[in-house]
């Protein structure tokens, strides 16, 4: 096939990462849309691979590394947004504006006093249901 | 080059075709307010792109995408969607000021990179018959232990520490919070499961205490 159609599908997929990441505010949809440009990488990596053939294999080679790390880096990713997520009740990273730990919690939240110890009490439920 | 564009061949059809799934379902990714409907079609746009690994002849990675993304990394995501309590139905998410300006650097990127590659890649075939061969589990297995051995045992060591990454955010996280609600709840058995060792919980709030005295 010309090496056009693959080459486009990753550049297309590239784009739409790209969009996904700088417009949605969710973290984990972000995390989704990193999949998406770590995908477009693994296109190309897969074209070139075929059109070269060459004896190290590195196309998909280097595609199965890829598929490997972006694992890891989806577990570490969601471990990160769910301890924020408990720490400060969103997820949201526009929210996001310090990076120090909030020294009481959510517990002690001038505004939400009466919304988020319900939300707090229910968290850690949530986190051992999934251990 | 013999090849014409006009004249396409079935693997083209095909590739193509499921091309403008993986686009579309991708597109519906980034746009949909539905959270959860972002994560299930995701896994339509990483199963297309499944679909297309095979077309060009790379049959392990076809095999291992559908495992590891399909699924282990959205059932990952849809579990992180449900613990963060994600609203259920449309969210306003998308609403936000700089959804424009967002656009406007995919679309700048894809004119880009579409113009560079169109340019540099016209005439260039792959043959995708021939990387058939290259795709099996036999040729990337002997590929990778013949040649990329030291990476691959590096990547272990990594995922080793991914994992014990994650387990220690999520245990410090609990520990200190289950201190900061027991002592909010006043009442200790529904979070008892939940604390790792009395000591380590005693230690944390004996440490807020101190804190809380200066």
């Amino acid at each position: 096939m010309h090496a056009v159609y693959p080459l486009l599908l990753g550049a297309l997929l590239f784009a739409i990462g790209l969009y996904g990441v700088l417009a949605r505010r969710n973290a984990i949809t972000i995390l989704m849309a990193i999949e998406l440009l770590l995908n477009a990488v693994t296109v190309n990596l897969i074209a070139f691979g075929s059109l070269i053939r060459d004896q190290y294999n590195v196309g998909q080679v280097f595609t199965l590394f890829v598929i490997t790390i972006a694992a890891a880096e989806t577990g570490l990713g969601l471990a990160i947004v769910l301890m924020i997520y408990r720490q400060r009740g969103t997820a949201s990273v526009d929210e996001q504006r310090v990076l120090a730990e909030p020294l009481r919690g959510p517990t002690d939240d001038a505004g939400g006093a009466s919304a988020e110890p319900a939300n707090a009490g229910s968290a850690p439920n949530a986190a051992g249901a999934v251990r | 080059m013999n090849h014409s564009y006009l004249s396409p061949t079935g693997v083209e059809i095909a590739f193509v075709l499921i091309g403008l799934i993986t686009v579309g379902s991708a597109l519906l990714v980034v746009t949909v307010q539905n959270l959860m409907h972002a994560a299930l079609w995701l896994v339509v746009s990483l199963g297309s792109i499944a679909g297309e690994y095979l077309l060009l002849g790379a049959e392990l990675v076809a095999w291992v995408q559908i495992l590891i993304y399909v699924g282990a990394v959205v059932v990952l995501i849809l579990f992180g969607l449900v613990l963060t309590k994600a609203p259920i139905g449309p969210t306003t998410e998308l609403d936000v000021k700089h959804k424009l300006p967002a656009a406007l650097v995919a679309a700048g990127a894809t004119g880009v990179l579409v113009t560079v590659l169109v340019d540099a890649y016209h005439n260039v075939w792959i043959d995708s018959h021939a990387a058939i061969a290259q795709g099996t589990a036999a040729a990337n297995g002997a590929a990778l232990f013949k040649y990329w051995v030291l990476p691959f045992e590096t990547l272990s060591v990594l995922l080793l520490a991914a994992l014990v990454g994650a387990i220690v955010i999520s245990r410090r996280g609990r520990a200190e919070g289950a201190s900061e609600w027991s002592t909010a709840l006043e009442s200790g058995p529904v979070l008892e499961p939940i604390a790792p060792s009395a000591a380590l919980v005693a230690s944390t709030t004996a440490n807020q205490g101190a804190e809380a005295d200066d």
